[in-house]
């Protein structure tokens, strides 16, 4: 252990370490670029209330899985790695899971089972399995919360959008009703709310990312 | 009988693991690009929900439930385990995709090397522990509805992926925008998809 212990020779937040924390948020994002971790995403962002909620748990569940995976990484067997990522990753879920239930409770029934599917967020086990397994300690934190906070991002972005457009509430807060549009004959449009709008606003999420930065764009 | 044919219909159709869930749509995107695989994969899904949920619906009834053990001691009535049910779930799963493993090397080796990768990495294909988990939430009455609820969700998913991979075989062929080829234009076609499978959501069953 005491090899893991040592300081890192570079300063907490060079170059290198700042890349690990900035890129997950474009050009490396979990979600349109690796395309990990979509599983549970869509479907808890039609209201924004559920999406941060989860975004925030993930957040939690991937910074600590992959602290703890690093600090353990020279002593899991390389057979049975899956099955330790499981286990540390279920207890990890399982407390953030009792967290909400005694502390949001309605959140936690409107997120429902995907509170339980955080286990098996392809994001978690991927950045345990590409980073934190070969990476030191503060970097895999460093890793766990880029890659986290652009999860969050995304589902933010997404549940912004599906519950503007669809229930002209934010937050639930009536913004659309407080501008006074309903007045003009604006009216919610309740497609937003169907499931696979989700999919195709995260489409669109990708296309406008891919159209700014041309060097993501996938050669056939 | 008419109860578990209701459920088998429900789950393939109108609750799709993808369509109405998106349960499994990382596994879903990056082996969809052939029908082949496609397959392999959808049906390995479909066997491992398939034994998995009637093992995790023992584990829920008569470990995990509340006053679930009192088949071995009265004295149990109010233990609640169920905060427990995450890991053990997983648990059952990973060790049934292991045994699933071993068994199609022992008895089909060409079967096991045409799934290849893809059958380790069920284990953490959050269909299947989608499934046991909607599974405890909708509180299935016996295990064979459980069962019939796990091979229902298996078909579905299977129809969904093989869908996807067969019309991105034909989508080579077409001039998608440069930003959209992809992954952009999977989503889009996956939402398209799911639009038309929510036509099924009137059936009253």
């Amino acid at each position: 252990m005491s090899t893991e212990q040592k300081p890192a020779k570079e300063g907490l937040f060079s170059k290198k370490n700042r890349a690990l924390l900035i890129d997950p948020l474009n050009s490396n994002n979990p979600i349109t670029v690796q395309v990990l971790g979509i599983c549970s995403a869509l479907a808890i962002t039609v209201k924004l209330k559920p999406a941060i909620v989860m975004g925030l748990s993930v957040l939690v569940v991937t910074t600590m899985a992959n602290l703890i995976t690093s600090l353990m990484r020279n002593m899991i067997p390389n057979r049975i790695r899956i099955i330790v990522q499981l286990v540390v990753v279920a207890a990890l879920v399982i407390l953030v899971d009792q967290v909400l239930k005694a502390f949001v409770y309605d959140v936690s029934k409107q997120l429902s089972v995907f509170v339980g599917l955080i286990i098996t967020n392809c994001i978690i086990m991927g950045r345990i399995e590409a980073f934190s397994l070969g990476n030191t300690p503060w970097k895999s934190v460093l890793d766990g919360l880029g890659n986290g906070a652009a999860y969050g991002g995304i589902l933010i972005i997404v549940a912004f959008f599906r519950e503007l457009l669809g229930n002209g509430t934010l937050l639930d807060y009536p913004v659309v009703d407080m501008l006074g549009l309903y007045d003009f004959g604006y009216k919610n449009n309740g497609m937003m709310l169907l499931p696979p709008m989700a999919l195709i606003v995260v489409a669109l999420i990708i296309w406008v990312q891919r159209a700014k930065t041309p060097s993501l764009i996938e050669k056939d | 009988m008419q109860d578990l044919l209701n459920i088998f219909v429900k789950s393939i159709f109108i609750d799709n693991m993808i369509f109405a869930y998106f349960l499994g749509m990382c596994s879903y995107l990056a082996v969809s690009k052939t029908v082949k695989t496609a397959m392999g994969l959808g049906l390995a899904v479909t066997f491992v929900l398939t034994i998995t949920l009637p093992v995790n619906y023992l584990l829920e009834t008569k470990v995990l439930q509340k006053g679930a053990l009192q088949w071995l001691d009265p004295s149990f009535a109010e233990l609640d385990l169920s905060f427990l049910s995450f890991i053990m779930f997983i648990a059952v799963i990973a060790a049934m995709v292991q045994l699933v493993e071993m068994v199609v090397e022992k008895f089909a080796p060409a079967l096991y090397s045409a799934l290849g990768i893809f059958l380790p990495l069920i284990a953490v294909n959050c269909s299947i522990l989608g499934g046991s988990l909607f599974m405890q939430e909708r509180a299935y009455e016996n295990i064979g509805q459980a069962t019939v609820f796990g091979l229902g969700s298996g078909i579905g998913w299977l129809l969904a992926i093989v869908a996807i991979a067969a019309i991105r075989e034909r989508l080579k062929y077409s001039h998608v925008p440069a930003p959209l080829r992809g992954l952009g234009i999977t989503f889009i076609i996956t939402g398209l998809m799911g639009i038309a499978f929510m036509s099924f959501m009137g059936i009253k069953l």
